[in-house]
C-alpha cells in the first residue's frame, strides 16, 4: 500500500503513496439508496395525484434497479478502481427525472395541450425509460470497449472533423428539423436527434489532444502587460477559430446554449492547459462582444434577451416568451420547502415543461431545499470529475476529464440560470433530468468516460521492479 | 390522501434527498488518496511495518539479514554530523547511498563545494561499508586523507564532503 512497508527508515520522513482502494461496495450501497429515493418519490406523486400508490411502482422500481445493477456489475468487472460516486449520483438524477416526467404526464392540462397541438397525447415517461436504457447500454459499451482513454488521443483531428460535421448536420436540408426556431435537431428514421449533445464529448477529445501538444507554445510565448501575460498574435488563431465557429452556430442554428457551451469549454480547457488568466479575460471579452454583436441583429436572440430583461412585460403581452415569467413564478410559489411532489402547478408552463423547464417543477415541488440538494448533486459529479483530472497521470486524461466536467458544469449553469432568470434562456436540457433521448444517452456516455479515466487514475501503480543487482547478489551467495 | 400524510412525505422526501447528499460527501471524506508523509522519529508507527516487512521478507533476504546481524561492530546508520543537513540519519540496509547535489541522490547535499554526483557509500560482499569518490571536483576526505580508491569506512570516522561531514554509527 505504501512504501513505508518496504523501507523501515524510522528516523527520516518518508513519502509514500496511499493507493485508492476499490470502492465498489460503497458504490453498491449508494446505488441502493439512489434507487430507493426515486421509488419513494414515485409513490409520493401517485398518492398526491391519484390518492393511491401507482400501479407501475414495482415495474418502475425494478426497471431502475435493473439498470443500476447492470451498471454496477459492469463497473465492478471493467473499471474496479473507478470513482464510487459518479454512478449512484447519475442514477439518482436519472430516476428523479423519470419520476417528474411521469408526474407531468399525469397533468390534465398538458394532456389537453398536447391533444390541441398534435391531436394525440403520448406520455413521455416510457420513452424516457427506454432512452435511459439506451444510455446505460452506451455507458456499458464505453466501459467494455474503451480499455484505455489514451486510445482516443489518436483520433484528435478526426474527432474535430466529426464534431464539426455533427454540429453542421442540422443545417443540411432534408435532414435538419426546425423545431420552434432552433435548428439543432436532425430527424433520422422517425427519431429526432440532437447532435450537439454528442459533439460536446467528441470535441472534448480534439481540444485535449490539441492543447496537450500546443500548451507550451500557448503558455510560454507571451508578453507581460498590466499584470497579464498576453499571448502572441499568432497564438490567438485557435481561440478565434473556435469563437467564429460558435458564432456561426449561434447565427445559423439559433442555438445560444450550444455555442456558449463550446466556446466556454474551450476557454476552460485553455486555462487549465496553460495556467494563464489572460485566456479567461480574453475569452470573456470575446464572448461578450460576440453575444452583444449577434443580439443586435438576430431577432431570435434579441427576443430571448428581451424576455430575460423584463419577463413580466413579455408575460402581459403574451408573446411566445411567457415561459420565463411562468418559470420564475413556479420557483417563487415553491418557497423554501416546496409544495410537495405532484402538488404544484408547474404544468401551467405548458410546452417544454418536461424538457427545458423541468427544473422549474423541481423548484416548485421541492422548494429551495430540494433545488439546493439537486444542485449539490450536480456539483458532486463535477467535483468528482475535477478530482479525477487531478489524479490522472497523463496530460491527455487530465485535460479530457476537466473538459468533460467543465462542459457538464457550463450546461447546468446555462440551464439553471436560464430557467431562474439569471441569464437569457438558451434552450438546452438539464443533464439526466430533462426528457430527451440525446441528452440522456450522451450524458451516460460522458459518465462512462469519466469512470474510465478515474479507473486508470486510481488504479494502484504496478510495484517497482526490485534492483536486479541486489537480486543477483543473493543468488550468487551460497 | 390526508394533508398530514402528504406533509410528512414532502418533508421526509427532502430529508432523504439531503441524507443522500450528506452520505455522498462522507464517502468523499473517506476517499482520500494521494501522498502521505510519515513524520521523522515516529518509532511506533514505523516499527510495525518493519515487523511486517521482516515477516514478509523472502527466506533468502532473511538469511542475508541474519548474516549481517552476526557480524559484530557493523554500523547500522549513517549520521550527518556537520553541514546544513546536521542530524539527518539514514538507516544502512545494504543499499547503496549516493551523495551529491543531484536531486536523485540518497542524500541531496545543499553545498556549493559538493559535486552533483560526489561520492557513494556501499557494502561490499562481506558487508563492509566502502566509500568511493565519484570523480568529484573538491574530493572526498576520510579523516584527513583525500580518497583515491574505494576505501573501507571505520566506525565513527568522519567523511568530509565540502562543508558536510558524515559518519557511520552503530
Amino acid at each position: 500500500m505504501s512504501s513505508t512497508t518496504n523501507s523501515p527508515t524510522h528516523h527520516t520522513s518518508t513519502i509514500g503513496a496511499i493507493g485508492a482502494p476499490s470502492r465498489r461496495n460503497t458504490e453498491l450501497a449508494l446505488l441502493v439508496f439512489a434507487v430507493v429515493i426515486p421509488v419513494f418519490a414515485y409513490a409520493n406523486v401517485g398518492l398526491a395525484i391519484n390518492d393511491e400508490v401507482p400501479a407501475g411502482l414495482a415495474g418502475y422500481g425494478l426497471g431502475l434497479g435493473l439498470l443500476a445493477a447492470i451498471g454496477h456489475l459492469v463497473v465492478r468487472k471493467f473499471a474496479p478502481y473507478a470513482d464510487p460516486l459518479l454512478l449512484p449520483i447519475a442514477t439518482l438524477l436519472n430516476g428523479l427525472g423519470l419520476v417528474v416526467i411521469w408526474r407531468l404526464d399525469q397533468s390534465q392540462r398538458l394532456q389537453q395541450l398536447a391533444e390541441n397541438l398534435y391531436g394525440v397525447f403520448s406520455p413521455s415517461a416510457p420513452n424516457q425509460l427506454m432512452y435511459s436504457a439506451v444510455g446505460l447500454a452506451l455507458f456499458v459499451v464505453v466501459l467494455v470497449f474503451l480499455k484505455d482513454h489514451r486510445i482516443l488521443q489518436r483520433y484528435t483531428y478526426i474527432s474535430m472533423v466529426a464534431a464539426l460535421v455533427l454540429l453542421l448536420l442540422p443545417l443540411v436540408p432534408g435532414l435538419g428539423a426546425d423545431v420552434f426556431g432552433a435548428k439543432i435537431w436532425i430527424s433520422v428514421a422517425g427519431f429526432s436527434i440532437q447532435p450537439g449533445e454528442f459533439a460536446k464529448i467528441i470535441i472534448g477529445i480534439f481540444f485535449s489532444g490539441y492543447l496537450m501538444v500546443k500548451r507550451d507554445a500557448l503558455a510560454l510565448a507571451s508578453r507581460r502587460f498590466m499584470g497579464l501575460y498576453l499571448p502572441r498574435g499568432r497564438d490567438l488563431g485557435p481561440i478565434i477559430t473556435i469563437w467564429a465557429v460558435s458564432l456561426l452556430i449561434l447565427i445559423f442554428e439559433n442555438d445560444l446554449g450550444t455555442s456558449l457551451l463550446f466556446f466556454g469549454m474551450f476557454v476552460v480547457m485553455l486555462y487549465v492547459a496553460t495556467e494563464r488568466t489572460s485566456w479567461i479575460v480574453i475569452g470573456l471579452l470575446m464572448s461578450a462582444a460576440g453575444a452583444v454583436g449577434v443580439a443586435s441583429f438576430a431577432s431570435h436572440v434579441q427576443a430571448r434577451v428581451d424576455a430575460w430583461l423584463d419577463p413580466w412585460s413579455c408575460y402581459k403581452t403574451s408573446g411566445a416568451c411567457e415561459q420565463i415569467g411562468q418559470s420564475i413564478m413556479s420557483f417563487g410559489s415553491g418557497g423554501v420547502m416546496g409544495t410537495g411532489l405532484g402538488q404544484g402547478n408547474s404544468d401551467l408552463i405548458g410546452f417544454a415543461a418536461n424538457s427545458d423547464f423541468i427544473f422549474s417543477t423541481f423548484g416548485e415541488e421541492l422548494g429551495l431545499a430540494g433545488v439546493m440538494a439537486m444542485l449539490l448533486l450536480y456539483g458532486l459529479i463535477i467535483e468528482r470529475g475535477v478530482r479525477t483530472a487531478l489524479a490522472a497521470r497523463d496530460p491527455f486524461g487530465k485535460l479530457f476529464a476537466v473538459g468533460l466536467s467543465g462542459a457538464f458544469a457550463l450546461q447546468i449553469f446555462v440551464v439553471a440560470g436560464g430557467v431562474m432568470g439569471l441569464i437569457p434562456l438558451t434552450g438546452m436540457t438539464m443533464p439526466f433530468l430533462a426528457a430527451g433521448g440525446s441528452s440522456v444517452i450522451a450524458n451516460w456516455a460522458l459518465i462512462g468516460i469519466l469512470l474510465r479515466i478515474s479507473d486508470t487514475a486510481r488504479r494502484p501503480a504496478p510495484a517497482p521492479v526490485s534492483n536486479p543487482d541486489a537480486e543477483m547478489t543473493q543468488v550468487v551467495r551460497p | 390522501m390526508s394533508e398530514l400524510t402528504l406533509t410528512v412525505m414532502r418533508l421526509g422526501f427532502l430529508a432523504v434527498l439531503w441524507l443522500f447528499v450528506i452520505v455522498a460527501v462522507q464517502v468523499i471524506r473517506s476517499d482520500l488518496f494521494g501522498t502521505r508523509v510519515t513524520q521523522r522519529g515516529s518509532r511506533r508507527e514505523a516499527a510495525r511495518p518493519q515487523q511486517a516487512a521482516r515477516q514478509a521478507a523472502p527466506p533468502q533476504q532473511r538469511g542475508q539479514q541474519g548474516g549481517g546481524r552476526q557480524r559484530r561492530n557493523a554500523p547500522t546508520k549513517l549520521v550527518v554530523s556537520e553541514g546544513t543537513l546536521t542530524g539527518t540519519t539514514v538507516a544502512l540496509q545494504g543499499q547503496t547511498i549516493t551523495l551529491g547535489r543531484a536531486h536523485d541522490s540518497t542524500i541531496v547535499l545543499d553545498d556549493d563545494y559538493a559535486s552533483s554526483r560526489h561520492a557513494r557509500i556501499y557494502p561490499d560482499r562481506d558487508g563492509q561499508w566502502i566509500v568511493e569518490d565519484l570523480g568529484s571536483t573538491n574530493g572526498t576526505y576520510l579523516d584527513r586523507t583525500r580518497l583515491t580508491t574505494p576505501t573501507p569506512i571505520p566506525l565513527g570516522a568522519p567523511i568530509r564532503i565540502g562543508k558536510t561531514v558524515i559518519e557511520l554509527r552503530k
